[in-house]
């Protein structure tokens, strides 16, 4: 136990206050009406700090091997290419919009 | 003889183990990492349908949803996350009773959290949100056809995470039943360091669900 550092605990009441602090924040944030993109940014951005306050403290990952977070990380990092993945498959009424409007004109030029 | 003198030879060839702890805290890691991708799959897609879907052609979450209680919630699972590292550190300094003492309110927060995610369900299924439908009081009609998926992703990635809740508290309470016979000492205790990462990964996948279903 002790020669990876576990007995050296953190201040685990200083993390509960810390998330606690955030959640009222994102909660404030996340109430009164304006820009949806800011929201959005400001709400992911408190979200993933507070996950990470969970990960790096609670399940000690600051005390276990680097390789391990990294590892961790994977999927987070693959589930934003997801999204950005999906990103073309979101814009389909648009183009359909787009490619409709010309076949209605060579129909007309044909008549 | 062969089998003794290599082990000898080799063990500071060994690449070093990614938890020097335990296989067991290894494997728990694993099965985190994949679980982190079906729960980011559902909330990919969801942030997809949502993107898809627009401003107007989606219901504002905080009209149909509370977003007091589950805020509350969230305060609970972060409460007996708390209690969960108090377990462990308890134990790591041989403490049994007082580890049983948190273990039992981390259990607590986990059921109390299953009962307000039933009253919230039953609350809102009795509303009108249901896998095909969402109450229609004061909507506008793009609003209302555009939402058709509000109520499958909503009770989707709540159950989902609902159910490991659910699996949470019983793994807790083999832990808690083990740690009352006196099975965890100051030397052996990765068992309850491994129902820990659990637990606060349970947390934490609420943190992410609560933000994006409920604040989003």
């Amino acid at each position: 136990m002790a020669e990876n550092g576990h007995q050296e605990h953190p201040k685990y009441f200083k993390i509960f206050w810390w998330l606690l602090a955030l959640t009222i924040i994102e909660v404030a944030v996340a109430i009164p009406e304006y820009s949806v993109v800011l929201k959005a940014i400001l709400l992911i951005g408190l979200a993933c700090s507070k996950a990470a306050l969970v990960a790096i403290y609670f399940m000690h990952l600051k005390f276990e091997k680097r390789t391990l977070t990294v590892i961790v990380l994977t999927p987070f990092i693959i589930c934003v290419f997801l999204v950005i993945m999906l990103m073309p498959d979101l814009t389909t009424d648009d183009r359909h919009e787009g490619i409709e409007k010309p076949v209605e004109v060579a129909d007309t030029s044909v008549h | 003889m062969e089998h003794a003198t290599t082990s000898d030879h080799t063990e500071d060839v060994y690449e070093p183990s990614l938890t020097p702890d335990s296989l067991g805290k290894l494997g728990m890691w694993i099965f985190l990492v994949g679980d982190t991708m079906s729960f980011g799959a559902l909330l990919a897609a969801y942030a997809a349908i949502r993107a898809g879907a627009g401003v107007i052609g989606w219901v504002p979450p905080s009209e149909i949803l509370g977003i007091n209680l589950t805020a509350f919630m969230t305060f609970l699972l972060i409460c007996s996350s708390v209690t969960m590292v108090k377990a462990l550190e308890s134990i790591q300094n041989g403490n049994v009773s007082r580890m049983c003492m948190f273990l039992g309110l981390t259990i607590g927060g986990g059921v109390i959290f299953l009962g307000l995610q039933a009253y919230e369900w039953y609350h809102l299924i009795t509303h009108g949100l249901t896998l095909t439908g969402i109450p229609d009081h004061g909507l506008s009609g793009a609003a209302i056809s555009g939402s058709t998926l509000f109520g499958p992703t909503f009770y989707t990635i709540t159950g989902f995470h609902g159910m490991h809740v659910t699996g949470g508290v019983i793994y807790l309470l083999v832990i808690f039943i083990n740690g009352l016979r006196g099975r965890y000492t100051a030397e052996f205790n990765h068992e309850v360091e491994i129902v820990g990462l659990y637990w606060h990964f349970v947390d934490l996948i609420w943190i992410m669900v609560f933000t994006f279903i409920y604040l989003l």
